[in-house]
């Protein structure tokens, strides 16, 4: 494989992950918030191909969960009834965009049985609906934060680097200051003064706007080292002598030089953004039960009990894990990219 | 918290005897225990999960120092856990008269407080004292306060001490526990100064304070331990005439989570687990045998787990918004469908792994000697619910959601403690539950203080989720809840008279029970009682958790019972054996 195709492949992937999550409806088998007040903590289901009797089934079938008949403990699958797989099946409705509802999913079982891919949580809520569901969440918070953060930054990167003077001294005294604000203590003031009766998801993106523009400050300083050794390239003094405008310069010059550094700036950004919102979660300032994020997913693993007795509620940190990878892959496959053009 | 009385529980083993021992092996008038003996010396470890605030009995307010406090000091008549009945404790013996106004108290001869000075009747009265000094502010005052007319104390001489109270008390001799005797050569020169409450706080020098409990203390680490050691001078011995209490030392150690502790208590690290959550119970209970740990589940506590409506009179112009939704907490068909919508077993199972019992009333079924056993237990049924919505005045829109009869959405939080995990979690089914009526619920998780501060100050809050436990079985120190009067009377803070005719029922009937001194006539009162607040719903009853403790085996006389604290109630019995062989109780 070429370097050319697997970057091509990272950014694929990358494009492929935020589709699930886009779509969370159509992929997820089952609500986020579908109780099954019978099966808390059920593990994940098995598919087979073969049945009890050694029958070979072209169609994968699972077995439904019961609590183990000895003890009320655990769970063992019962194998009087296969549940077949169906693709494209209708199931509970759920709304793709706007006002727009759809009962078809990518995948189901045949009535009553259940499938649960990731097992599931204390509520017998199918958990790898919830991590699709609550992937929506903290990736909106990533690309959410990261553009408020480049925007901020950005402008005033470029505004600090191209005026210099007392307007760079100041803009840079500000930057320094702003990276030394402990930002989560900032954050739990700004919770708390906030009404009760606001929503959490409003809360929630109050928050994560916040914590973008907190985070204007490393971009800030970035761009602006770019602006000032690209404002005394050759080619600009050039454009300068020849009675070129600042806002020429700026958009036909200068800008285009930061493009790369924002790109790769936002790959690595969008990640430390999702981090931020589970962070956020974990410390129950995030979205409120029931509507699912990949922080408040994790959060369950805090308790002794869970964290010891059931593996798969470990599955969040795995989409998390995968998901970050892919951004770094990809933004050391843009950078190439854009360094193949340049 | 409230604390509440009587009630034979568990069988019985111990029994405390009057037996004077042999003069010359002992010269103090001992209380002979009656009990499998235990072997001297041992270190016990126990977890807190916090520091205790203050070592003195008289400000002492949170649980952690009155747990440390019970370990070191002693009252003249005391309850027993496991019985839950009363028995001679530094009193040996009482007598009642004037209609059961007057008590003369005898109290042990040649006790001698933890630093080795002698008790007296001198001591009892000045302990009284503290506790009625206004200025003080002790909690345990409005206890002894009856009809607006505090205990009369008089000593008659050093061995004799008089009570005699305004109204003849329901719960007799129960108002002396819990009340720590103190030693007056100690603290008589800082109470005429006015520097009493200030006295006794944990980092107190250990001459400096004594007690007559089993322990005193011996060594305090701030955020890490507290040591108790044995007090040479205790006033209990066993069968065999040792002197109690068995342990050389028990120490304290400052853990503050659940899970930590728990991880303490499975490693051996501490000897004692004194409450564990369903959850890591069932976790602990897997390796138990192999780890040679006991475990018990005590069944129902004295705790319960309730939603509570706001029905406080609030000015329209400030809180304009929960005004307008009071409306519908006030119209009992809605409190009555609420109820009705609420899946108590399926909170059980799923939060509490089924330890835990669903309640339809203000008694657990802990509290076997005053549960009322005639109360409904209407089940979940959400039809029900919609039909008893629907005849008063409620609707439907297409979607399904909830419309009162002004045609607005009924939608209201559930405040809920932040660091309660397991009531966060009730809160939650309970919200799927009530979206199942078409109400459109939000939980908020809130820090615990002030979810305590809206409730009983600024009253901003539309539903909390809450709990509330009783420190006894009896009726009478749940005055302060159901009196509309009552400086706890939840739903409803400071009415001027009651507000309703079922309250000015309540009223009545809790100010006759307690008064009434025979058991069936209160019982029968306070059955009433339980019927009204049933039928009303001032509270939502959800659930009552069990109480789940554990101890190592190698810990010997491990007798946890349900009343706070739940297992170092006879820290001065306990003892540690070799594990080898050791059998759980």
């Amino acid at each position: 494989m070429t370097k050319r195709h697997r970057n091509v492949l990272f950014i694929t992937l990358l494009a492929t992950l935020h589709l699930f999550v886009i779509f969370p409806g159509f992929f997820a088998p089952y609500g986020y918030s579908t109780q099954d007040r019978e099966l808390p903590f059920a593990p994940p289901s098995r598919l087979y191909f073969m049945d009890t009797a050694g029958n070979f089934h072209a169609r994968p079938f699972v077995y439904s969960w019961q609590v183990r008949a000895e003890s009320n403990n655990g769970y063992e699958e019962d194998r009087t009834q296969r549940h077949a797989l169906r693709i494209f099946s209708t199931g509970s409705p759920y709304v793709v965009v706007g006002g727009w509802t759809s009962n078809l999913h990518l995948f189901g079982v045949e009535a009553p049985g259940r499938i649960f891919l990731f097992g599931t949580d204390d509520f017998g809520r199918d958990e790898f609906s919830r991590v699709l569901y609550g992937g929506r969440i903290s990736l909106f918070a990533g690309l959410f934060g990261a553009t408020v953060a480049l925007l901020a930054g950005g402008f005033a990167g470029v505004v600090s680097g191209y005026c210099g003077k007392w307007i760079d001294a100041l803009m840079m005294r500000l930057v320094e200051l702003f990276l030394t604000l402990p930002w989560l203590y900032l954050l739990l003031a700004v919770r708390a003064v906030l009404p009760l009766r606001i929503k959490t998801t409003d809360a929630f993106l109050l928050l994560v706007g916040l914590v973008g523009l907190v985070g204007w400050a490393r971009p800030a300083r970035l761009i602006r080292g770019i602006v000032l050794t690209a404002k005394e390239r050759n080619f600009v003094m050039a454009a300068r002598a020849m009675g070129a405008s600042n806002l020429h310069i700026l958009r036909k010059h200068v800008l285009p030089q930061t493009y790369g550094t924002l790109l790769t700036m936002a790959a690595l950004l969008v990640p430390q953004f999702i981090l931020a919102e589970v962070t956020l979660s974990f410390l129950g300032l995030g979205v409120g039960e029931p509507t699912p994020s990949w922080g408040n997913l994790l959060a369950e693993l805090q308790k002794y009990s869970v964290l010891s007795s059931y593996w798969w509620m470990y599955l969040p940190a795995a989409a998390l894990v995968l998901l970050f990878m892919t951004y770094h892959w990809a933004s050391v496959a843009l950078q190439e990219e854009l360094a193949a053009v340049a | 918290m409230l604390r509440t009385s009587v009630g034979a529980l568990l069988a019985t083993i111990l029994v405390i005897s009057l037996m004077p021992a042999p003069a010359a092996a002992h010269p103090q008038d001992y209380a002979v225990v009656k009990e499998s003996a235990g072997q001297p010396g041992g270190r016990l470890v126990v977890a807190l999960r916090s520091e205790p605030k203050t070592l003195n009995p008289i400000v002492s307010v949170d649980a952690t120092s009155r747990e440390v406090i019970g370990a070191m000091t002693s009252d003249l008549v005391h309850i027993n856990h496991q019985t839950q009945r009363t028995e001679p404790a530094l009193a040996k013996s009482w007598t009642v008269s004037s209609g059961g106004r007057k008590y003369t108290m005898q109290l042990r001869h040649g006790l001698r407080f933890s630093d080795g000075a002698p008790f007296t009747s001198d001591d009892v009265v000045f302990s009284f004292q503290l506790y009625l000094d206004e200025n003080l502010h002790s909690p345990q005052r409005d206890l002894l306060v009856l009809g607006d007319k505090p205990i009369v104390v008089r000593s008659i001489d050093p061995y004799t001490v008089d009570f005699e109270l305004a109204k003849p008390y329901g719960p007799a001799e129960r108002i002396f526990d819990g009340l720590a005797m103190m030693p007056k050569h100690l603290l008589e020169k800082a109470y005429r100064e006015g520097k009493l409450a200030q006295l006794w706080g944990p980092n107190v020098r250990p001459e400096e304070i004594a007690g007559l409990g089993a322990f005193r203390l011996k060594e305090y680490v701030a955020g890490e331990r507290m040591v108790l050691e044995r007090n040479p001078y205790y006033w209990k011995a066993d069968s065999h005439h040792n002197a109690l209490p068995y342990l050389s030392t028990l120490t304290f150690v400052f853990v503050p989570t659940e899970d930590a502790q728990v991880i303490k208590f499975q490693s051996g690290e501490t000897q004692v687990l004194e409450r564990a959550s369903a959850d890591n119970f069932n976790l602990l209970q897997k390796d138990a045998k192999a780890r040679r740990q006991c475990l018990s589940d005590l069944g129902p506590g004295l705790e319960f787990l309730f939603l509570l409506f706001n029905m406080n009179s609030l000015d329209a112009a400030k809180s304009g918004d929960i005004v307008a939704k009071q409306a519908w907490f006030r119209d009992l068909r809605f409190r009555q469908a609420v109820s009705l919508a609420m899946d108590r077993k399926g909170m059980a199972r799923l939060v509490y792994n089924g330890r835990a019992t669903p309640i339809w009333g203000n008694v657990t079924p802990g509290n076997k000697l005053w549960l009322n056993t005639n109360l409904p237990h209407p089940e979940r049924s959400i039809d029900q619910a919609k039909a008893l919505l629907q005849s008063a005045g409620y609707s439907w829109n297409p979607e399904g959601a909830l419309l009162d009869s002004q045609k607005r959405r009924v939608t209201f939080t559930i405040l809920v403690s932040s660091s309660n995990a397991q009531r966060a979690k009730v809160a939650t089914i309970a919200q799927d539950d009530l979206k199942q009526l078409g109400m459109d619920v939000q939980v908020v998780p809130t820090e615990f203080r002030s979810l305590v501060d809206r409730v009983l100050n600024t009253k901003q809050y539309e539903v909390v989720l809450m709990n509330l436990v009783n420190g006894d079985v009896d009726p009478t120190p749940e005055m302060n809840l159901w009196l509309s009067s009552g400086e706890t009377h939840l739903w409803d803070l400071g009415e001027a008279k009651p507000a309703t005719a079922w309250e000015a029922e309540v009223d009545k009937l809790m100010e006759a029970q307690m008064t009434t001194p025979h058991y069936a006539e209160r019982k029968q009162l306070y059955d009433r009682v339980q019927d009204l607040t049933a039928r009303n719903l001032p509270f939502i009853f959800l659930l009552s958790p069990n109480i789940l403790v554990g101890a190592q085996a190698a810990v010997g006389n491990f007798r946890p019972g349900i009343l706070e604290p739940y297992a170092l109630w006879n820290a001065d019995q306990l003892f540690i054996r070799a594990p080898e062989g050791a059998q759980c109780q």
